[in-house]
């Protein structure tokens, strides 16, 4: 197969004379016309063509190969949520698609842009059960923003181009390009990349309705204990400059959802701390105690949320969201805001009066007291011999000054540093909030590194979840991605555990898990490690880690038995949350 | 609140795919369709689906908000059956001896309002249209008579208050017409491509 290169000069956009390319070349110089400069993807027969063009544009298109291609979409989502660019993903047909669901899945649920290409068997074979043949559009669709088959490479260039727009617009999301083997190789007279900006049966933000901003301030000025709760909309929405003037002139206590964390800054003047199962333990009881709740960018997780009919039943609810699907959607608000935070809040922040909120602000705090003795103390500075996960992120918070990026995994160790994680920068805090995908975490870190290459990126990962995506190592050997691993090994699967022994009388079913020698795998693959299980060694291993010249495995033994707390019970109310 | 009828209403892009991208709305929640019409709109480009569930108003809503944030869909409503006038089709086949003999042709046409469409020596063909209750009936009254086969449409619906709809669409057609659908023309030419 011989694919036409375009010659520099030629390359993107507004140039009106033809040239005759393939369809692989047509997509790789949409993607460069769309920015991008890094794609994760693993090469397979359906997708050889694009593959084949791409050796010609090493130059201008990073490829990072990946060990599996779970590896290869969890990348992009890492790559995509802190550089806040569409992350762009590679993969065959048929398993290769298919290995693609569980990051499609996630993308979608917490909202991150991505742009998957597949191959696809020729399109003369469709429905013929052909080798390496799946039906990746109808698998896929439930879980993308939008999805795509071409048969023909004229349609590339569009099609491409509504891809990133749907993908990065509006409330962002997956897509995914289903592209038949002969539209890869087909040529045909191409007049360079039209970007797309409108579609239209597609509205990516409502119209901002100025009299619900209007009524949503008043309710505002009235309150006596406002409070704001805010999700990663304020992240997406590039809107934390707009956000924090809000909270200045509005002077209401916030708190955070685990993905709207780092949006402002862990020590802001009114933050109060994390919602949900295991957050903080004034911002959960107090929400059931506020007079009007904010809610900004956020969907009302019933993880957040508890249970949902004792769930701020005597607030008026204020929600801000992109998503007219998500307004009411769970709980039912007073007033409505719909639109772009980027565009609301400015509105709001101007019809507000400003205002101090100090004994409601108190109160915030002296829950906070209580949580510090009885939660926070002794897992930040345990009495006992064996190692706390909270003292370990207590360390690291000191030696990165929260100037690094945190990507973490999913159970305990995720919930363990969300709580105490310090974060001074937006898009530090990058984990799988809504699909709890296991083995999200090495791989994701690989592309948080690529998507902002300045900062420190270290990977919190427990002893389960790092077996499930150890095979990224490899990708981070070949690549040279300098990632800190840091692996919280308590041997058991521990929020099951947590569980079990909880709600299920100790009746520890399969959640004790053995695993191998975790220095020994990394140093398999030219990582340098350590495993370290005393207190008297802990801060000097981790300094080892961020100072080593490149990626370090640490594996820390914390304790077996050691339990997530404050904790609101499934079923429970958030004002039944759980101290002990 | 209690579960009762409601008519949906869908505007979308002919697109292939969406069919299934509005049903799995429906079928993960496990939400029974009990009927679906979807054909081409009066504007080129543009169809229109009529879905018939059974649910609670606040669960619809959320499905139809559901429904209008996917991509190719312009728009969606809902309805109650008071806010509707729908129509059903339905096709009754019989044999024309048993009919013409023991029953007076004449009546069932009047009665029921049915048209006869194909008369033949051996069957005819009857065809009504009305809400479900009328189209049954006529099923009962035929059932003696040797009914060979039935068959009934999806409902169709006309929303009593709407305005504009027609102007609205033609507009969107204006402003930027659909793009044309690609489907796959290299399906029947198996024989001829090459393949590895």
């Amino acid at each position: 197969m011989d694919t036409l290169t375009l010659p520099k000069d030629k390359q993107t956009a507004a140039k009106q004379e033809t040239v005759e390319v393939t369809g692989s070349v047509a997509l790789l110089d949409a993607l460069i016309a769309e920015k991008v400069d890094t794609i994760f993807g693993y090469p397979g027969g359906a997708i050889m063509p694009i593959y084949d063009a791409l050796y010609d544009y090493n130059d201008r298109l990073k490829h990072v190969l990946v060990r599996h291609e779970q590896g290869g979409i969890h990348a992009g989502q890492g790559y995509a949520r802190t550089s806040g660019k569409v992350g762009v993903v590679f993969a065959t047909s048929g398993p290769g698609a298919t290995n693609l669901v569980t990051g499609l899945a996630d993308a979608m649920i917490d909202s991150t842009p991505l742009v998957c290409i597949t191959g696809q068997v020729f399109a003369h074979l469709l429905g013929t059960d052909a080798f390496q043949e799946t039906d990746v559009i109808n698998i896929t669709t439930p879980v993308t923003k939008w999805n795509y088959q071409v048969t023909d490479a004229t349609e590339i260039p569009a099609v491409i181009a509504k891809a990133f727009f749907i993908a990065g617009s509006g409330r962002p999301g997956p897509v995914l390009i289903d592209i038949t083997k002969n539209a890869q190789l087909q040529k045909f007279s191409y007049d360079g990349y039209k970007p797309c900006d409108y579609i239209r049966s597609y509205r990516p933000k409502p119209l901002v309705r100025k009299e619900y901003v209007q009524q949503a301030a008043d309710l505002i000025n009235k309150a006596e204990k406002p409070f704001v709760i805010f999700g990663q909309g304020v992240i997406l929405g590039k809107a934390e400059a707009e956000f924090k003037a809000f909270l200045q002139k509005s002077g209401i206590p916030a708190a955070w959802t685990i993905l709207g964390m780092s949006a402002i800054a862990t020590d802001h003047p009114q933050a109060v701390g994390m919602l949900g199962m295991h957050g903080n333990y004034g911002p959960n009881v107090l929400t059931n105690e506020c007079d009007v709740l904010i809610a900004i960018g956020m969907r009302f997780d019933d993880r957040v949320t508890g249970r949902l009919d004792k769930y701020a039943k005597q607030a008026k609810v204020i929600h801000l969201d992109i998503d007219p699907a998500e307004i009411d959607k769970n709980v039912k608000s007073t007033v409505p805001v719909w639109g772009d935070c980027k565009e609301t809040l400015p509105l709001l922040t101007e019809m507000i009066e400003p205002k101090v909120y100090p004994q409601w602000l108190q109160k915030f705090r002296d829950f906070e007291q209580q949580e510090q003795e009885i939660c926070i103390q002794p897992e930040l500075h345990p009495d006992t011999e064996i190692l706390t996960m909270g003292e370990v992120i207590n360390i690291l918070n000191d030696l990165t000054k929260g100037e690094a990026i945190v990507v973490t995994d999913v159970g305990q160790h995720q919930m363990v540093a969300c709580r105490y994680a310090k974060f001074t920068k937006t898009k530090s805090n990058i984990t799988s909030g809504g699909l709890g995908t296991m083995g999200f975490a090495l791989p994701a870190a690989i592309g948080a590194k690529f998507g902002d290459p300045a900062r420190t990126v270290v990977a919190v990962i427990g002893d389960g979840g790092f077996q499930m995506t150890l095979q990224e190592l490899g990708t981070i050997m070949q690549s040279k991605v300098n990632v800190k691993i840091l692996i919280l090994n308590n041997q058991f699967l521990g929020m099951v555990r947590q569980w079990q022994q909880l709600f299920h009388e100790r009746r520890y079913s399969f959640v004790d898990i053995t695993s191998p020698d975790f220095v020994q795998v990394a140093k398999g693959y030219g990582i340098s490690g350590q495993k370290v299980s005393e207190r008297e060694v802990l801060r000097g291993a981790l300094e080892t880690m961020l100072n080593h010249n490149g990626a370090y495995l640490l594996e820390v033994m914390v304790g077996k038995e050691n339990n997530v707390f404050p904790m609101v019970p499934q079923g429970c109310s958030v004002s039944e949350i759980r101290l002990k | 609140m209690s579960k009762q009828e409601y008519t949906i209403t869908v505007y979308t892009e002919n697109h292939i795919g969406l069919l299934n991208r509005i049903a799995i709305i429906f079928s993960r929640r496990k939400i029974n369709v009990e009927s679906l019409n979807t054909s081409p709109s009066e504007v080129a480009g543009i169809h229109r689906f009529t879905i018939v569930i059974n649910e609670v108003e606040d669960v619809v809503r959320k499905l139809v908000r559901q429904v209008e944030k996917q991509v190719e869909v312009l728009k969606a409503y809902y309805n109650t059956n008071d806010e509707i006038v729908w129509q059903e089709l339905a096709m009754y086949k019989v044999p024309t001896d048993e009919i013409a003999e023991k029953v007076k042709v004449e009546r069932l046409l009047r009665e029921y309002g049915a048209r006869a469409v194909v008369i033949r020596k051996d069957y005819t063909i009857f065809e009504t249209s009305g809400h479900r209750e009328e189209t049954d009936r006529l099923v009962q009254v035929l059932e003696p008579f040797g009914l060979i086969e039935f068959v009934r449409s999806a409902r169709v619906a006309i929303i009593k208050s709407s305005r504009g709809f027609h102007e609205k669409l033609k507009e969107f057609e204006a402003l930027r017409p659909g793009a044309n659908i690609v489907e796959n023309e290299f399906l029947d030419k198996q024989e001829e491509v090459f393949t590895m």
